[in-house]
């Protein structure tokens, strides 16, 4: 369906060479899935999807919508943005403050090529307005709107002209907590209904998850890993992305070479040596990272229940903090601090031995870079 | 037009969108090429003519450096350039300090009476400055001052106590019609300062001396430094002071003698041009170290666009004292002046205040002015020209702005730049640019309404500047994205998303223009020919001729309705408002 082959993009500075944002990003979108791109600020996410909406034009690589080459720097192709039809939902939502909330939903459909009758513009205007239960305001002025319904009726004002492809620019973050919980809900329930191939703008970690069928980390402008949200958070494949989606623990460690029985890694760290899951190629002596959620620390006063293949340690709790519906604690393994995050009812006190247990499918061993490079 | 079939790839390759004519780039190529034309063509005759001797049916005009050594070689150049300096930096100095001390009173005291002195601040869009110089000169001239006689009649002298037609007087006037300006440049700078700059320096410990000294005065330097160049390039630009009380008594500045040269005969056009290049340069001087000053404000970063709550000092009992301040600044800036044109409007012959003279009070001078033959054309010129020089003015540079704004085109800048230099081109040097530019070049243009219709547009192509980047920087980018977005086309969003969102401040704009239009008389003065008068010229001739109550009757009902339309600018430009910049 969407197709982005080599993207790269650069802007003018004030001085020096121009900056590049977005380097060599190249994805694909199947037809009706809902696709995110996740990053930190500045790491070329909004550059990226402005590229594909047609309002910035990149320096080299192709977009191909449905068959259809949308730009292309080989064959000197640039579709300006108001002949793509694409759907777009601003940050701001941008609505027309001089129109009422019909006037806006309208204006895609009354500036389009092939008229419409004014009857005709009614009735698809209606529709899509109480898709996003904003029937009854059709008459309103756009401006007297609350932050959530302008945002409805920015997607509105986006679907009416029944886009190839819907375009998000981080549309919740200028939403108050709560209600961009329900907004979340509300806008996967529509992508789903239309099935309408969606690319998502955000750098929050918890919308990509709750809505995405696939993530696309990027940071500084490249893509670093793709895939389901449960492949991104729990098989990171760089440490940027263990880092970036969730909190985790980092435990710096030394292959130490295969565990025949469990067909797993094992490699020595300062809380001890450990089963890992490996994403990548490991070898002996390697340099690895390994990153284990919080939750995935599991936690017991008693010893724990032996499984077969577990990671089992204990420590000392260094410090606990609760949060209501958890609690932190800072368990000491030898000099090593250990993040778990455990279920409220558990109390041990500071300063109490604790028992630890990780199921070695959860700590994900991340070969550092440097050493990577050397061991090749 | 680009297909949307779902074709393969490479059918499209014939297809591109991109070198598709758009009417985006005629209209855009079209308005760059009027505002180049508008800034610079005059300029560069302005500086031809000044290396040219006068041509004459037996001798042709040629080259020379003449016009400068005539200019630079006589020692009254030297007496020409001391009397403007001393001019401007006296009158920037009375402005400033008056300025100043009101915008202070206003934003930092709890003095009373301050909301009237905002409404005071827009005054001098109502007066124009020849009225308000006229109305002084009834107030304080040796002879028929009011100011003079009353004093005289307490004393029971006959000495004269002031003296309008001096150097003094000169600076008065003129310092007095600019502190407006300067009240509302060092408001803005007050509010722009954030109070708890000062607050945190009374926590560590400073003394009220100490915070003024320390913190107020270093961060108000730059305001204070760029209020004193703008004031002292508007003073060096005034005509009608130097004109009206310099002339007389042989006090030349820079205008006056420029005036002088092209009025004297055989008109001198070529020395007109070499002064005119020497106050260019001055003013682009001015200028050029008012931005400078203002770009290294911004480390200061007092200004955040936050609106602070004022924090304002008890003055105790000297309240009274600041708020008599302000009605003796009313007095002398709005009510004598326009008191004694209203006295003066219902005389027969111009008479002082007194007992018998009110007997006389008649309308006769406003019969006569309804009745005056070159006064009909002039009110129909002002108006066709204000109004199509604000239209025109205001929609130019919305499509400027747009472009320098919105789009990425190279050079961008320097249209910005371009649209801005008629700024520093004080108005009678614009004339004489502009006179000097359709005489030579011809086309019939000189002597018709059209050149004061070229001036007015080159004159206030910057205020449209100022107007409509002002609120084309507050339209979000993305409302004309998403207009892209859905599919509507440059000129389709320009015409219903941005023209539309930009009409609060292209009103406020419109409505200064056509007031600044009305007021006009520098340029106007050169360019007018017999049909073509304006009103602000014949106020010119009335004065000449010495029509005192004509002129009064005049500029009563001038002043009434420039009132009327400021008042209506107000009310519609709320968020805009129209000040005088």
């Amino acid at each position: 369906m969407l197709t982005v082959k080599g993207l790269n993009t650069e802007y003018p500075s004030q001085k020096g060479p121009p900056v590049k944002a977005a380097q060599d990003v190249t994805f694909e979108v199947p037809a009706g899935k809902f696709f995110t791109l996740l990053g930190p600020s500045g790491c070329g996410k909004t550059t990226t999807l402005r590229s594909i909406a047609g309002l910035e034009r990149p320096v080299g690589g192709e977009i191909v919508v449905n068959g259809r080459t949308v730009y292309s720097s080989e064959k000197k192709i640039f579709i300006p943005p108001n002949q793509r039809n694409f759907g777009m939902v601003f940050q701001s939502y941008a609505i027309w403050p001089h129109m009422t909330v019909f006037a806006n939903a309208a204006f895609p459909l009354e500036v389009r090529k092939t008229k419409m009758t004014k009857t005709e513009i009614r009735e698809k205007v209606m529709r899509v307005l109480s898709a996003v239960a904003l029937e009854q305001y059709a008459d309103r002025e756009a401006t007297k709107l609350s932050g959530g319904q302008q945002q409805r009726l920015a997607l509105a004002r986006a679907l009416v002209m029944e886009p190839e492809l819907l375009l998000l620019d981080e549309p919740l973050s200028n939403l108050d907590a709560k209600l961009r919980d329900r907004m979340r809900f509300e806008l996967k329930r529509i992508q789903r209904e239309l099935g309408l191939t969606t690319i998502y703008v955000t750098h929050d970690q918890g919308e990509a998850l709750a809505l995405s069928h696939e993530i696309a980390v990027m940071n500084e402008g490249r893509i670093v890993q793709v895939g389901t949200p449960r492949e991104i958070y729990e098989h990171p494949r760089t440490k940027f992305v263990a880092d970036f989606i969730g909190t985790t623990n980092f435990i710096d460690g030394t292959v130490l070479g295969m565990d025949n029985a469990s067909g797993r890694w094992n490699v020595r760290t300062p809380a001890g040596d450990m089963l890992v899951h490996a994403v990548q190629t490991l070898a002996p002596n390697m340099a690895v990272t390994v990153s284990i959620r919080p939750e995935d620390v599991e936690v017991f006063e008693e010893a724990a229940p032996a499984g077969s293949g577990l990671n089992l340690t204990s420590g000392m709790v260094d410090q606990k903090v609760f949060l209501g519906d958890f609690v932190d604690f800072q368990i000491k393994i030898g000099e090593f601090v250990l993040l778990s995050r455990a279920h409220p009812s558990m109390r041990t006190p500071i300063g109490d031995k604790i028992h630890v247990r990780m199921n070695p499918e959860k700590c994900v061993a991340i070969p550092d870079i440097s050493s990577a490079r050397s061991a090749a | 037009m680009a297909s949307v079939e779902n074709v393969s790839g490479n059918l499209q390759t014939g297809d591109q969108p991109v070198v598709k004519a758009d009417p985006k780039w005629a209209i855009m190529g079209g308005v760059v090429s009027i505002v180049a034309w508008l800034a610079l063509v005059p300029l560069v005759f302005l500086i031809y003519q000044s290396f040219r001797t006068p041509g004459t049916a037996r001798k042709p005009a040629i080259w020379t450096l003449g016009n400068y050594l005539d200019a630079y070689s006589n020692s009254d150049t030297l007496v020409l350039f001391a009397n403007s300096v001393e001019f401007a930096a006296g009158t920037a100095i009375l402005a400033l300090v008056v300025g100043t001390a009101l915008a202070w009173m206003t934003e930092r005291t709890n003095t009373p009476l301050k909301p009237l002195f905002y409404a005071l601040s827009i005054i001098p869009l109502i007066i124009p400055g020849i009225l308000f110089v006229v109305s002084w000169i009834f107030l304080a001239s040796p002879k028929i001052g009011l100011i003079n006689l009353a004093l005289q009649n307490i004393f029971g002298t006959d000495k004269v106590y002031v003296d309008i037609y001096s150097m003094a007087g000169m600076i008065w006037v003129d310092g007095l019609h600019y502190a407006p300006i300067a009240f509302l440049l060092m408001t803005a700078a007050f509010r722009a300062m954030d109070p708890s700059l000062e607050e945190s320096a009374m926590m560590s410990g400073a003394s009220m001396w100490g915070i003024f000294r320390r913190i107020t005065l270093k961060l108000a330097f730059p305001a204070v430094a760029a209020s004193f160049l703008i004031l002292f390039v508007r003073s060096i630009e005034s005509f009608e002071v130097p004109a009206l009380l310099g002339l007389p008594v042989g006090i030349q500045v820079f205008t006056s003698a420029i005036y002088d040269a092209i009025h004297s005969y055989p008109s001198n056009i070529g020395l007109a041009a070499a002064y005119a290049i020497t106050l260019l340069v001055i003013t682009m001087g001015g200028i050029y170290f008012q931005s400078r000053i203002t770009a290294q404000g911004g480390k200061y970063s007092t200004v955040t666009g936050k609106g602070f709550r004022p924090r304002t000092i008890d003055l105790g009992r000297w309240k009274y004292l600041t708020a008599g301040i302000f009605v003796v600044y009313a007095l002398m800036v709005v009510i004598l002046p326009f008191l004694v044109l209203l006295w003066s409007s219902l005389q027969k012959f111009y008479s002082v205040p007194s007992m018998e003279a009110l007997r006389n009070v008649s309308l006769a001078a406003y019969v006569t002015i309804i009745n005056y033959p070159s006064v009909g054309t002039a009110v129909w010129n002002s108006f066709i020209l204000s109004i199509g020089s604000a239209t025109t003015v205001m929609v130019l540079t919305a499509i400027v702005c747009w472009i320098v704004l919105r789009t990425k085109i190279r050079g961008r800048f320097l249209l910005d730049q371009l649209a801005s230099i008629p700024l520093v081109l004080p108005g009678l040097v614009m004339g004489l640019a502009i006179m000097v530019c359709y005489l030579t070049i011809g086309g019939g243009i000189y002597g018709t309404i059209w050149i004061l219709f070229i001036a007015y547009v080159t004159r206030f192509l910057p205020y449209g500047m100022r107007y409509n980047t002002t609120s084309m920087v507050q339209l979000h980018k993305e409302l004309e994205e998403s207009a892209a977005m859905s599919g509507a086309s440059w000129f389709t969003s320009f015409r219903r998303i941005v023209l539309p969102l930009l009409k609060p401040g292209l009103l406020a704009g419109w409505i200064y223009i056509v007031i600044v239009s009305v007021r006009e008389l520098s340029s106007s003065i050169l360019l007018y020919s017999p049909g073509t008068e304006v009103v602000s010229i014949v106020i010119w001739e009335m004065w000449q001729n010495g029509q005192y109550v004509e002129l009064s009757a005049f500029g009563v009902m001038l002043i009434a309705t420039l009132f009327v339309f400021v008042m209506t600018a107000q009310w519609i430009g709320k968020r805009f408002g129209v000040k005088e910049t």
